[in-house]
């Protein structure tokens, strides 16, 4: 079976749907201060903080320190292995369904 | 016949089989038969069983898929959730009598976190966040 990738880390990180929100919002609005994305959020600065310190673990936005502010950007590319992930069972169910079709012309009727 | 038609959160794929709809659900539901074309199990074709498949682990996997069976329609149709690697989704199996056999649709759909089930209600649901993947994908190439 071949679903090698192991996107995990990436699960992990997207599993929560303050983050998952958060980094819809980078994508969609480009580079935002925490202040900024703290504004619309619903939770305190903290933990949004701590929110997008987890997406940067994950590779998942970008910081940039300017002053006193930190910027943050999405890296939309880090969900490749998710899509990766997700297409690699195309290739494993077209290879089951081929001997599903090698069964059946074996099968009794 | 061969369609697959991958998407971010569908997978649909069709054959169309020279075979009666009977036999071809004998090999769907029998699990020394789905171990010839599928993997090893210990499935029984009633609604509610947990069951699991099991391939050969690899180091980034344990090769253990975790299911329950979801419908069970005789010769029509046949549905259970497919776990693993912390991902959840939805495997259907349908037959459909087409001249000279049948038309099997296999769909796996709504690949979500098995966590999603302590976010039922939340605002910000992951099938709202799959369906715009497809997007933020888009501005990549």
């Amino acid at each position: 079976m071949d679903l090698q990738a192991n996107p995990d880390e990436l699960f992990k990180a997207l599993s929560d749907p303050t983050r998952r929100a958060l980094f819809e919002r980078l994508s969609r609005e480009g580079e935002l201060t925490v202040h900024r994305l703290t504004e619309r959020s619903g939770v305190s600065q903290p933990a949004v903080s701590k929110h997008l310190g987890q997406l940067r673990e994950a590779g998942l936005v970008r910081d940039r320190r300017a002053g006193r502010e930190t910027h943050y950007s999405a890296r939309p590319q880090a969900l490749a292995p998710l899509l990766d992930w997700m297409k690699s069972y195309a290739t494993f169910w077209n290879d089951r369904l081929d001997r599903l079709e090698n069964l059946l012309d074996r099968m009794d009727q | 016949m061969n369609t697959p038609e991958a998407s971010t959160r569908t997978l649909v794929i069709e054959r169309k089989l020279s075979h009666p709809a009977s036999k071809v659900w004998r090999a769907l539901t029998q699990g020394a038969l789905m171990e010839e074309w599928l993997m090893k199990n210990d499935f029984q074709p009633v609604a509610g069983h947990r069951f699991s498949f099991r391939a050969e682990p690899n180091p980034h996997w344990n090769g253990i898929i975790e299911c329950q069976v979801l419908a069970v329609e005789p010769n029509q149709r046949l549905s259970y959730s497919w776990g693993s690697l912390g991902l959840e989704s939805t495997v259907t199996f349908t037959l459909t009598p087409v001249e000279g056999g049948v038309l099997l649709r296999m769909e796996q759909s709504g690949f979500r976190p098995d966590q999603e089930q302590a976010y039922q209600g939340a605002k910000y649901g992951w099938k709202r966040f799959i369906d715009g993947l497809e997007r933020v994908v888009g501005k990549l190439t």
